[in-house]
Parts: structure tokens; C-alpha cells; sequence
């Protein structure tokens, strides 16, 4: 089944690519010390690598915007209001229970259907909410002129910082968890390999 | 022998002024606001700043009975609301300078007048022992600006005795207090007629010479220029041992650090309080933002018992389906 195509896979790359830049330059910069930080990377190379590829990274989620609405890839992003909590306990049972007692699929992929409801939560919050998000607080922080100099007695710039940090964290921890559960696919390379080739290999009844 | 006078005039003011004495209950640091600050010696300075306290000054010419108008030399502008503000408020202008500037047209030969250093009245003086200006001096004697002492560098060059006021002990808001100290820098540094007072040295352009700092701006908004180009001493209270350009602190890391140097510099007036970790990880995170040494320990706590939480469930996950693939194949 041909779900992927060119244009997504190629922004998935790319995004992926730049994602884990980001995480390392910034844990860098977040956990140096005078011994020079972890991660290898210097903090002078670390704030110049994370500018350049946050600036790509933002160049890149405005294109995945664009191409959702362009191509209609949208439709796989929007929430249903019906069986919308149940349908997420649905999900969370089969990972949970039901994929170790051979149970089916509760929502197998399908051209109508790309995510199952607990991947389209996930992805709605980490493409629509987070990266946002991070965006914004990450050009605050670019452009300290254009954040708010204070809120609740706090500085404004600090604020930013945590909020882009804590977002960074939350992404990071998608990241990882969007890494395993890439290995639940037929095989635990097939997604894998669905998102090189374009073409999604169906779980075995 | 005036200078002697001078000296004794000088010791008397600084025991008898109420408002600099130390060690008797009374306070030390008068009222610095220029507005309510009355000097015992206002009258007496007033004669001098008729004229020194403005761009413009009066005088009559006796010889031909006219009224003159002339420029008075920016250099010798001192602003009376400037000078009470200062360490030196308290002080009759004439405490340092000759008795003989009460007589106008002043004499050419007063412009010869040898003029005290910080030292004269502060060194070897228990009332100032906490500001240890003999160790201030040992580090100044070893930094680049001492070299140019013989060109008429001293430390009224930073420390213009009219206008000078602690700052960072007594900071408010650190950001003007910055500003302030990064201004006494500039005053040569970015004006060249008086940079080539000293230094033959080409213009040197700041903004080019510091452009591999990222985020320019926030670096000069944040901290001070002695940050990096001084060599911290912690037994002075500011560092005064200029270091060259080639000695200065480039290495990201030494601030952006858990153990910042900033921590003995620039915060060093900070309160332990302050500094100690607190919701917000004291002085640093509530007031200023250094990556690096911005580290919030209950974030920080939170983010690795989150992150271990999830790779404890992958790993029960990868567990389960290694069981779950045995038995298929069993």
C-alpha cells in the first residue's frame, strides 16, 4: 500500500536529521560545564549548530504545513470527537495487552487511515502543538527584543527558556517513544522501511 | 606644603564628616540621592559649579568692563547633580583642589597642580581596609592599563573622582549597574581622541573584535567588559588586573557552567540567600539568563525520573514481546 509519498518522506528525513541536531546541540548547551560539555559537541558549536538548524527546522515545519493542505495529508491529522476516548483505551490495550495475546489490530492501517487513534493524539500534539511552541519561544530566545521583558516577577526571557527547554524535553521524549513504537510494525523494520520505500507492509492476520 | 595642607584638610573632612564615618552606629553611605543630599559644603562648591556645572559659563572683564559668555571645555564639566551622587558628595571642592581656584580668572599655574591618587587618601587607612585598596592597587600595577602610565593613564582614567559611585555593592537593578560599569570602559575604548591619548594603537572596532560572541547584544547588556578582561581576585572586592585582549576569557564554558565565574564576579554582592538553590536556582535564574548555568534542579529532577519512567516501560514492552514471540515459536 503506497501511503507515503515522496514529498513527506523527504520532509521526514530532513526533519529527522534536524531533530536529533537539536536534541544534541541543545543538551550540549543546557549541560556544559567547564570540563566542556557532553554530547562532544563545543557550546560555541553547539549555539551556532542549534540557530542554523532551528532556523531549517522552521523553514521545514512551514512546508509540512503547507504540503498538509496542499495534498490533503491534513485529513490523517484531524481529531474525531466520536469514540475519542474510547478508541484511545482501545489502542492503549492492545499495546498494552492484546498484541502479546495475538489479538488483532484494532485499527489497521488503511488508505483512510494512517495513524491509529493513539499515533494521531501523539502527532497532533508534537506537530501542532510542540513544535509551535517551540518555534516561538526558540525565536524569543533568538530575538530577546521581541519577548516580554517580564511576567509574574520573573523575567520574560526566562520564562521562554523554560518553556522552550520543557517543550524540547516533551519532543525528546516523543522522539524516543516514536523510535520503539516505529518497531511494532509486521516486522520490526518494516516501518522503517515503509518510510523509505513509500510503501506500507501490512501486519500478517 | 599646600599639598600637605590639602591632605590635612582632607583627613580632618573624612573624620569629622558624619556621613562617611565608620564603626559608630552611624551610617555609612549618606543619602545618595542628589536631590535630597545636602552637603556641608554646597555653598562653598556652589561657587565652583557656577560655572564647571554647565556647558556655559559668565564672567565680567574687569579691563574692559564686558560681560563674557564662553564654552566651558567638556572636560572640565562636572554636573553638581552628578558629584552628589558620587563616593566624594561630601567633599569641599577645594578639600582636593587648591584653595587658590576661589580666585577668578584662575592662575595658568594651578593647571599644574599635582593631583592625588587613590591612594593619598585611601591607602594604608583602616576606615577603608574592607575595600582593600592596596590590594586594588598590587592588581592594577600588574594590568595592561598601568603600562600606559607614563602617557598619563591613573585611576581617575575609570574612576573620575567627581563622578564615581560604587555600583555593583549596592546594585538595585543589575542591568543599569552594567550599563554603568560597561560606560566607564567605553569612555575610552569607544572614543578614540581619548583612546589616542594614551595608545598610538589603530581604531580598534568593538563590535568587530567581539562578533564571534553569539548574540552580541545580550553579552554586552548582561554582563560587564571585566567579566572577561579582568583576572578574578578574590581577595579585592572587583577585579582591577586588565588582562590583554589575548589573556581575555573566551572560552563559552567559564560562564556557561553549573560553577559560573560569574558567580564570583558579577554576583559575587549577591547574597548567599540569593544564591543558594532555590524554586528558581537563586540570583541567576531569577534575575539573569545564562544557559549552562541556568540548571532548575526540580526540572531537571522531574525530566530524568520522566525519561527513566519511559524506558522503563519500553524495556517491560521489549521484554514482553521477546516472551510473546518465544512462545509463537515454541
Amino acid at each position: 500500500m503506497y501511503l507515503y509519498p515522496v514529498w513527506l518522506r523527504l520532509w521526514h528525513a530532513l526533519n529527522a536529521v534536524l531533530i536529533i541536531i537539536l536534541i544534541i546541540t541543545g543538551i550540549s548547551m543546557q549541560y556544559t560545564d567547564k570540563e566542556d560539555s557532553i554530547f562532544i559537541v563545543s557550546f560555541a558549536s553547539a549555539v551556532k549548530l542549534h540557530n542554523i538548524t532551528a532556523i531549517v527546522l522552521t523553514i521545514s515545519y512551514i512546508f509540512f504545513v503547507v504540503m498538509n493542505i496542499a495534498t490533503g495529508n491534513g485529513k490523517y491529522y484531524r481529531l474525531k470527537r466520536k469514540n475519542f476516548f474510547s478508541d484511545l483505551v482501545k489502542q492503549m490495550r492492545y499495546y498494552a495487552y492484546g498484541m502479546f495475546k495475538g489479538e488483532k489490530h484494532p485499527f489497521p492501517v488503511s488508505m483512510e487511515r494512517k495513524f491509529n487513534p493513539l499515533q494521531k493524539i501523539t502527532y497532533v500534539l508534537t506537530m501542532y502543538v510542540g513544535l509551535p511552541l517551540i518555534i516561538i519561544s526558540g525565536l524569543g530566545l533568538m530575538f530577546p527584543e521581541i519577548t516580554v521583558k517580564k511576567a509574574f516577577g520573573v523575567s520574560g526571557f526566562i520564562l521562554t527558556d523554560i518553556l522552550h527547554i520543557t517543550t524540547g524535553f516533551f519532543l525528546s521524549l516523543f522522539l524516543v517513544v516514536h523510535i520503539y513504537t516505529c518497531t511494532l510494525g509486521a516486522r520490526p523494520t518494516s516501518l522503517f522501511r515503509g518510510m523509505l520505500s513509500g510503501y506500507h507492509e501490512p501486519e500478517e492476520d | 606644603m599646600k599639598l600637605l595642607f590639602t591632605k590635612v584638610l582632607v583627613f580632618i573632612s573624612l573624620s569629622l564628616v558624619p556621613s562617611i564615618s565608620v564603626g559608630s552606629g552611624r551610617a555609612v553611605v549618606p543619602d545618595r540621592d542628589p536631590v535630597t543630599y545636602i552637603s556641608p559644603f554646597q555653598e562653598e562648591n556652589l561657587n565652583c559649579f557656577k560655572c564647571h556645572g554647565q556647558e556655559k559659563y559668565e564672567y565680567t572683564n574687569e579691563l574692559l568692563g564686558t560681560q563674557v559668555k564662553a564654552i566651558m571645555c567638556l572636560e572640565h564639566i562636572i554636573k553638581s547633580e552628578d558629584f552628589y551622587a558620587s563616593n566624594h558628595r561630601s567633599f569641599s571642592c577645594t578639600d582636593c583642589h587648591s584653595e587658590d581656584y576661589s580666585i577668578f580668572p584662575h592662575s595658568g599655574e594651578l593647571r599644574m597642580e599635582l593631583k592625588y591618587t587613590c591612594l593619598d587618601c585611601h591607602g594604608g587607612d583602616d576606615t577603608f581596609s574592607s575595600f582593600s585598596f592596596e590590594g586594588i592597587d598590587a592588581d592594577y600595577r600588574e594590568s595592561v592599563h598601568f603600562k600606559l602610565e607614563n602617557d598619563g593613564f591613573s585611576c581617575w582614567k575609570c574612576h573620575d573622582p567627581h563622578t564615581y559611585r560604587i555600583s555593583i555593592r549596592e546594585s538595585k537593578n543589575l542591568k543599569e549597574t552594567i550599563l554603568y560599569n560597561n560606560n566607564i570602559c567605553l569612555h575610552c575604548h569607544s572614543d578614540y581622541s581619548r583612546f589616542h591619548l594614551l595608545t598610538d594603537r589603530d581604531e580598534v572596532n568593538l563590535m568587530k573584535t567581539h562578533d564571534w560572541l553569539p548574540d552580541q547584544a545580550s553579552h554586552f547588556r548582561s554582563i560587564r567588559c571585566i567579566e572577561c578582561h579582568t583576572r578574578i581576585n578574590d581577595s579585592i572586592l572587583v577585579a582591577h588586573q586588565v588582562l590583554s585582549k589575548d589573556q581575555a576569557v573566551k572560552l563559552c564554558n567559564e560562564c556557561h557552567s553549573r560553577n559560573s565565574m560569574l558567580m564570583v564576579s558579577l554576583y559575587k554582592f549577591h547574597s548567599k540567600e540569593q544564591r543558594r538553590d532555590g524554586f528558581l536556582n537563586g540570583i541567576i535564574l531569577n534575575e539573569s539568563y545564562v544557559i549552562g548555568a541556568n540548571r532548575n534542579s526540580y526540572l531537571g529532577n522531574a525530566s530524568m525520573l520522566i525519561f527513566g519512567i519511559v524506558i522503563l516501560m519500553i524495556l517491560i514492552h521489549i521484554i514482553f514481546r521477546i516472551k510473546r514471540n518465544k512462545l509463537k515459536e515454541g
